[in-house]
């Protein structure tokens, strides 16, 4: 599927503003629909390793919407981090501590209130900024951002903020291991 | 955007079919050469035996019939099992070497996508297997299956890092991400100025290189790195309680899996489609690419299959070390080399 989505990305030529992007509309709906439905299903499960399941769904989803608008880069980083790494670190956790095969319920039910108000409060905030910010502004299509241009600026611009998150997760890294092995 | 730059114009649905069918061909016809060449004949004569002779001349029929029978069991289901995740976790499996092989290069212009971030697409999409292993172990609802499907997780995640890491020796000193310029820079390079057979990364990244083939072995799960399908400890691990079409389409996506890597570490060592002596742009690269890959790819499978049936089981703590002590570091100070001599000369 990225294969497909990808070739036709590069098909693509230049786009002005007044032009309808069908293709693109049509794959952005799909994939909405996709992601929303996987999303409600999710949070809505009470098996745990499905909700997983769904949340990789929807992570993957939000990798075809980057290559949708032309960051593959970000896309593949998407799959790369999130899904192979992140969602299995998931999966391997569960297994491990969990090892049942059931469902679990009122477990988490009695969160269930507070998730739902803390969610509502999130949506709010960042949609309300995002609307805010943006108002009529229009994504620059002509030119989508390469590799070596996100590589030139990470290691250029941004190389203070690189380093600093650098050793932060070195940090958390550390400190980690010392919680875990407090056998001594 | 033509797999084959023919000067025919093609329709974008008529691209879509031919790219569907090569994709098929490039995931089936690598597995099923290995299955027969290394898995039925190689280990035969290893072992001192002849393998299957019995279907076709020298048994070379023996995997359609294999196929066939596979094909006839009946689908079974544990009594306790997740159905859903049980069923889908092979096509997961199935789904991640499809992927894969949409980065390969075969020729100039034979290839299915060639974009920016190749190599590192490659290896996100290798990582999604394990998705579909943790799926199966899971969902069957078998202790057996879940120490198999816990110890192939913990085992991909280990050895997925030296797996990139080697590679990034590579990408340092091609310069690029993007698979096909990597071809390029092999076939256009030069060692010390002698540009007779260009400048296969083998000969500089061949750390690299061995870092990659044990790192593969063990993403493989074959031996020695087969701790996950232990058969003596664990029944076969994940795959204990999958029978008839679903253990199939898991086992051709071992093999299948196994021939692309092959593929991708000719590609980025051994110089991939091109051969010494040609133009590297010559249209003649279209027709003969494809099949001086799969030679190149049958020599790395050899290696991998060759030590598959030498050397017996690691242990779990042996696996382990070996990724995080030994191959992590050596591909650290490979990279830190890489880099100093390329800024060097």
């Amino acid at each position: 599927m990225t294969g497909f989505f990808l070739s036709q990305i590069q098909g693509l030529d230049p786009l002005t503003s007044d032009e309808v992007l069908v293709a693109q509309n049509v794959f952005f709906a799909l994939i909405a629909l996709v992601m929303i439905l996987a999303a409600l299903k999710m949070v809505t499960t009470e098996n745990i390793v499905h909700a997983a399941l769904y949340l990789v769904i929807v992570l993957a989803g939000a990798a075809g919407m980057f290559i949708l608008l032309g960051a593959e880069f970000v896309a593949v980083t998407q799959i790369l981090v999130y899904i192979g790494a992140i969602i299995v670190l998931f999966l391997f956790g569960i297994m491990l501590t969990k090892g049942s095969f059931g469902t679990e319920e009122g477990e988490l039910r009695e969160r269930n209130r507070m998730a739902v108000l803390v969610a509502v409060l999130i949506v709010a905030v960042t949609s309300g900024s995002f609307i805010d910010s943006f108002r009529d502004a229009e994504l620059n299509r002509q030119a989508p951002s390469t590799t070596a241009d996100i590589g030139d600026s990470i290691f250029g611009q941004f190389i203070i903020p690189f380093e600093a998150i650098s050793v932060l997760l070195l940090a958390a890294l550390i400190g980690s291991v010392v919680i875990a092995r407090r056998d001594q | 955007m033509t797999v084959f730059n023919l000067a025919i114009e093609l329709a974008y649905w008529q691209q879509t079919v031919i790219r569907s069918i090569l994709g098929l061909v490039a995931v089936l016809l690598p597995a099923g050469t290995l299955v027969y060449l290394y898995l039925f004949k190689m280990m035969s004569f290893m072992q001192s035996r002849l393998g299957p002779m019995e279907a076709g001349p020298y048994g070379s029929l023996q995997l359609l019939a294999e196929v066939g029978k596979f094909l006839q069991k009946e689908d079974l289901f544990p009594r306790a099992a997740d159905r859903v995740v049980f069923k889908a976790a092979p096509f997961v499996v199935l789904a991640s070497t499809f992927l894969l092989v949409l980065v390969l290069p075969a020729g100039p212009d034979a290839w299915f996508i060639n974009i920016d971030t190749g190599v590192f697409l490659a290896l996100a999409v290798s990582s999604i297997s394990v998705i579909g292993i943790l799926m199966a172990g899971w969902g069957s609802a078998s202790k057996y299956s879940l120490i198999g499907g816990l110890r192939a997780a913990g085992q991909l995640v280990a050895y997925e890092l030296p797996l990139v890491l080697a590679v990034m020796g590579v990408v340092i000193q091609a310069g690029t991400l993007n698979v096909q310029e990597i071809v390029l820079a092999q076939a256009n390079g030069e060692i010390f100025g002698w540009g007779g057979i260009g400048n296969p990364f083998l000969i500089t990244q061949f750390l690299g290189f061995v870092i990659f083939l044990i790192a593969i072995q063990a993403e493989l799960t074959q031996p020695p790195f087969d701790m996950p399908v232990a058969e003596s400890e664990i029944v076969t691990g994940y795959l204990t309680e999958y029978t008839g079409m679903r253990f199939l389409l898991f086992f051709i996506g071992e093999f299948a899996t196994a021939g692309i890597f092959s593929a991708l570490a000719a590609t980025f060592f051994l110089g991939g489609w091109y051969l010494p002596g040609l133009d590297p742009t010559s249209n003649l690269f279209n027709l003969i690419g494809p099949l001086v890959l799969v030679g190149k790819m049958l020599l790395v499978s050899f290696l991998i299959f060759w030590f598959r049936f030498t050397y017996p089981r690691f242990r779990e703590d042996q696996l382990q070390q070996l990724a995080w002590k030994v191959l992590v570091p050596l591909s650290l100070v490979n990279i830190v080399a890489t880099g100093v001599l390329k800024v060097a000369f």
